[in-house]
């Protein structure tokens, strides 16, 4: 059974939002901006996650998790160790992707900080579910893992929309092109394991692509 | 009985939660319940059966997924007949002596709607219109549309359900903590929209539990004039000891609904977690109940897709600005295809603070249907209020009022039999609030009498039309007072007949008041106080004239509906400011040296880019302020950029500084020929995708460089790219996708424009793009970053 959960907003880190923007570091040209556009969105962002708790058996690179089975050699490695895992949907809602096309017309500055805004928050809500989860199954949490890293293609968005009825308990729907609206949302499987089991990577460390702008610095 | 009949009677019992009960018999996270239907029909009717037997007057089909989306044709039709005849069965086994019905189930299409999706709107009702008609053809009683989260396709839904079918409908839709729709709808904004779409009961169902929904529904009952439906979940769902269990008893879920029932809901039921004892639990507790009557409001409320305007309490403003009547630029962008001037004229009026905008696209010279619905479209994507749908081509209104999300006013009808046989049916059938003017066959009356007449005849009018009091403002027509000096005094008396007599509400368009005379302002302003004195409900107005504004906030004030005077002081700083604005916009002494607008630029700053813009041409011819400080400064932020000193936000920030200084220049030029164009760039996001954030950067500094973008927009069709390069002979045109999976569709519109287009210069972008990609796929460049396209850009027009 699908359960859901809906959070306060998680503490800002400004610096991403700089960093998803294009900046380098705090700008104090762009700071003005920024507060006024993090003021607009205080109201419109909501933060929702629905899940499903699932078991996990890994053979080779063939990951069984109960509700579906899938082939990817990079799961497999990210879950390998793991009997326990989540798979969830979380999304900040439509109000930041009106924002974002309001001001795609009016000012593409605002525009961008907006959409970065959104990129942290979703980032944020990501984190505080994951921290959530380890609590909740008492187990150290992986990096979670979303369809389009590594060879885990974007298809898989399919089975995760089915399993979880992301349009039903959080209002996230799918197009026809995978994409996810409200834009600023995740799918993620996080496994959960017994110990540490070698220190879980953080964030762009799992990443192959060392030249993506944004990875973050490690 | 029929269920209308039954309904107007008694309180109806719906039924409770499916897909708990399908989990306990084993269905699988992912698997379809709809299939249940035929896989497992005992199951099925079991499941109805037990409803029945607590007590439902009606079970909802297990349809609730079934669609064209989610099925082929053939396996819908069999589920849909398979569960009509699993409904029938139940009932017919139960021997539970209440009148039972069966609803023909439909839930969401499981697809957002664009803009916000992909999913087009009137694909959205041919969805649902064939879910619909399958319905009908096995025998459902009435349809029941639940758990609908977004306003938009709320309507698609009721609007299937009317085009194809008789039967009774009903909507509800699963309400958020915040108490409104996942897309931002409030409850009296849905008691507007399905109202007008003619539904039988409406209200709540999922989502929550019954306390959280509770003031949801006190919201409905508030505002609707029709039956209210309370279904809501058994709380939420928690996992305890491994195991899913909600967390709302029947006993207390059944003190709610007899709460709430006792308050005046009509129909109740349960959602996800509720089972028959929760039905059977709140039947016990309000069998003995005497149904409320289902009292009409008679309040005119118009809505866009998160709130309602209500009329009555306040003046409503509404504002004129969209429309081209005496206004050169906004023809230009008419016949331009520029939306984004058309938006950011709505987007100042919102700001200034009207409540309704109204929409006027009417030029001789294009197709209104197509411009309007676009211009509706596009302002819908961006701004939250209401809309006036302002045409005289009955064509374009329908087309306008189809796709409208909420429930707009209509300008206008009139008393003319012919206007009112084209006007009347398209109110009935898409709801809105249609502004009546009071003039007919034989002109304006000369009297307020007159007008008045004409106003009964429009009202008897509408009711055989189905069209109620409610849903018409009078325009009794402000007529020039320098022609006729009655001409106001007559107004002004059919405004208070109107209200006082008819008990309607009532608008003018303030300033023709004043039309021939010198300082116009303070007639039009002493106008309208006298106007609203007497009772006018709405004005059509400037709102960027400010003593009108003005008027408006010392109205409130003394007639005491401005608490503390806030709003009037608010705006009174407002009014000073502008009064007051420095003449010198250069206030540093810096300026005096003709780079304060270089430096403007570089910083970003907007306002204060114009403003020197303008102070600069007194002095120096266009062209020279353009090569001499505007691009200067473009160029020396464009070149920090490109070394790294600079970052987007900032180049960006002086791109839009720039852009505002152009502007200001254009207008210098109207009529001289604008700056040369370097040539014409057609943008545009692929099919399928639906970012376009980085396209609208590259849209920006390519036109502060001079080239002449025309953009499609995103999830743009090849054939569409391709047409516009061929119309414009374009020699660039720039394609952005931000997945691997719209690659593709990138790919396909490159092969198309090789073919149409052979001269045209593709340049490719986006998150998902590399150098390789863009070889792969046959593009000329690949550009990291919109200053690269600008180089580009510039490298092959030669400029």
């Amino acid at each position: 059974m699908v359960l859901i959960k809906t959070y306060d907003a998680p503490p800002m880190d400004e610096h991403e939002v700089f960093r998803y923007a294009g900046c380098k570091g705090d700008e104090a040209s762009v700071r003005e901006l920024l507060d006024g556009c993090k003021a607009e969105t205080a109201d419109v962002l909501t933060y929702k996650v629905c899940y499903l708790p699932l078991d996990v058996r890994v053979t080779d690179d063939f990951c069984d998790l109960g509700v579906f089975g899938v082939r990817s050699k990079h799961l497999a490695r990210n879950l390998d160790g793991c009997a326990k895992a989540v798979v969830f949907a979380a999304t900040v809602g439509v109000g930041i992707d009106r924002l974002i096309a309001k001001y795609s017309v009016l000012s593409p500055t605002k525009a961008l900080l907006l959409d970065a805004i959104g990129t942290e928050r979703i980032e944020a809500l990501c984190n505080a579910f994951c921290d959530d989860a380890e609590k909740e199954y008492n187990l150290s949490a992986r990096p979670r893992y979303s369809p389009g890293y590594g060879d885990l293609g974007l298809p898989f968005q399919k089975e995760i929309f089915s399993v979880l009825n992301c349009r039903k308990h959080i209002g996230l729907s799918l197009s026809d092109s995978l994409m996810m609206s409200p834009s600023k949302s995740v799918t993620a499987i996080v496994g959960l394991c017994e110990t540490e089991c070698g220190k879980p990577l953080r964030k762009c460390e799992a990443c192959g692509n060392t030249e993506c702008t944004f990875r973050s610095a490690l | 009985m029929n269920f209308n009949a039954y309904l107007q009677q008694n309180i109806v019992y719906l039924d409770g939660g499916t897909g708990t009960l399908l989990q306990e018999r084993g269905l699988r996270p992912g698997e379809h319940p709809e299939r249940w239907n035929i896989k497992h029909p005992d199951a099925i009717i079991e499941i109805h059966k037990a409803y029945y037997d607590a007590g439902s007057n009606v079970v909802c089909t297990n349809t609730f997924g079934a669609n064209a989306l989610k099925f082929p044709p053939d396996e819908l039709e069999a589920i849909v007949k398979a569960a009509l005849s699993n409904a029938k069965a139940a009932r017919a086994r139960s021997t539970a002596p209440q009148e039972k019905f069966i609803a023909l189930d439909i839930g969401p299409s499981g697809k957002l709607l664009k803009p916000l999706g992909d999913l087009a709107f009137e694909a959205a009702v041919d969805v649902f219109k064939t879910t619909v008609a399958l319905g009908v053809k096995y025998g459902a009683e009435l349809i029941y549309i639940e758990t609908m989260s977004d306003s938009y396709e709320t309507k698609a839904a009721l609007l299937a359900a009317k085009e194809c079918s008789d039967l009774p409908v009903m909507a509800s839709c699963a309400y958020g903590e915040d108490g409104k729709l996942m897309t931002g709808a409030s409850p009296a904004a849905m008691v507007a929209l399905s109202e007008g779409m003619g539904v039988a009961a409406l209200g709540v169902n999922c989502s929550l539990g019954p306390k959280q929904l509770r003031p949801v529904v006190r919201e409905l009952l508030r505002y609707a004039s029709v039956p209210v439906i309370f279904k809501p979940n058994a709380g939420l769902p928690e996992a305890v000891n491994g195991k899913t269990v909600f967390d709302v008893s029947a006993e207390a879920y059944s003190d709610v609904a007899a709460e709430l029932i006792a308050e005046g809901v009509r129909l109740v039921g349960g959602c996800c977690g509720t089972t028959p004892d929760y039905i059977r639990a709140v039947c016990a507790k309000t069998r003995r109940f005497a149904p409320l009557p289902v009292e009409p409001k008679n309040i005119t409320m118009v809505s866009s897709y998160t709130h309602a305007v209500a009329f009555g309490n306040q003046p409503i403003l509404i504002g004129e600005r969209i429309n081209p009547t005496g206004k050169k630029r906004f023809k230009q962008a008419l016949l331009e295809n520029d939306t984004d001037y058309i938006l950011s004229e709505g987007v100042a009026q919102q700001e200034k603070g009207v409540d309704v905008l109204d929409v006027n696209v009417g030029l001789p010279q294009i197709d209104e249907p197509t411009v309007l619905k676009n211009a509706v479209s596009s302002l819908q994507a961006v701004i939250d209020l209401p809309l006036q749908i302002d045409t005289s081509d009955i064509a374009a209104m329908e087309t306008a009022l189809r796709i409208y999300n909420g429930k707009p006013m209509i300008n206008s009808v009139n008393g003319k039999a012919k206007s009112m046989n084209a006007v009347f049916p398209l109110v009935k059938k898409y709801g809105g609030v249609a502004v009546a003017l009071t003039l007919d066959e034989n002109g304006i009356p000369e009297t307020a009498q007159g007008r008045v007449e004409i106003a009964k005849k429009i009202l008897t009018a509408a009711a055989q039309y189905g069209v109620d009091k409610k849903d018409i403002v009078f325009d009794p027509l402000a007529l020039t007072v320098s022609a006729d000096a009655a001409a106001a005094q007559v107004t002004l008396e059919a405004v208070r007949r109107i209200r006082e007599e008819l008990g309607a509400h009532t608008l003018l368009g303030i300033s023709n008041v004043s039309f021939g005379l010198p300082a116009r302002n303070p007639v039009n302003s002493t106008f309208f106080a006298l106007a609203l004195e007497n009772g006018l409900s709405a004005a059509i107005m400037n709102p960027y004239a400010a003593d009108m504004m003005m008027t408006y906030y010392a109205f409130r004030v003394l007639k005491g509906l401005d608490e503390n005077c806030e709003a009037y002081i608010a705006a009174a700083k407002g009014f000073a400011e502008t009064v007051n604005a420095p003449k010198n916009a250069a206030d540093d002494p810096a300026a005096e040296d003709g780079s304060a607008l270089r430096r403007a630029i570089v910083k970003g700053l907007k306002e204060k880019a114009a403003a020197l813009t303008k102070e600069r041409l007194s002095a120096a011819a266009p062209l020279e302020v353009v090569n001499n400080e505007i691009i200067p400064a473009l160029n020396s932020v464009g070149v920090g950029f490109e070394n790294k000193t600079v970052f987007l936000p900032q180049l960006l920030m002086s791109a839009e500084a720039a852009k505002s200084a152009f502007e200001i220049v254009k207008s210098a030029l109207t009529g001289k020929g604008a700056r040369a164009d370097k040539g014409v760039f057609v943008i545009a996001t692929v099919q399928g995708d639906i970012h376009d954030i980085g396209k609208n950067i590259v849209k920006l500094l390519l036109q502060n460089y001079g080239f002449r973008v025309v953009d499609l927009g995103k999830d743009v069709p090849p054939e569409t790219i391709v047409q516009a390069v061929r119309e414009l002979h374009a020699p660039l045109a720039g394609l952005s996708a931000l997945m691997t999976t719209t690659v593709p569709a990138m790919e396909e519109t490159i092969r198309q424009l090789r073919r149409g287009a052979p001269w045209c210069k593709i340049v490719v972008g986006g998150a998902v793009l590399t150098q390789e990609y863009a070889d792969a796929i046959g593009a000329d460049k690949y550009a990291k970053d919109a200053m690269e396209t600008v180089r580009y850009a510039e490298q092959i027009t030669g400029k």
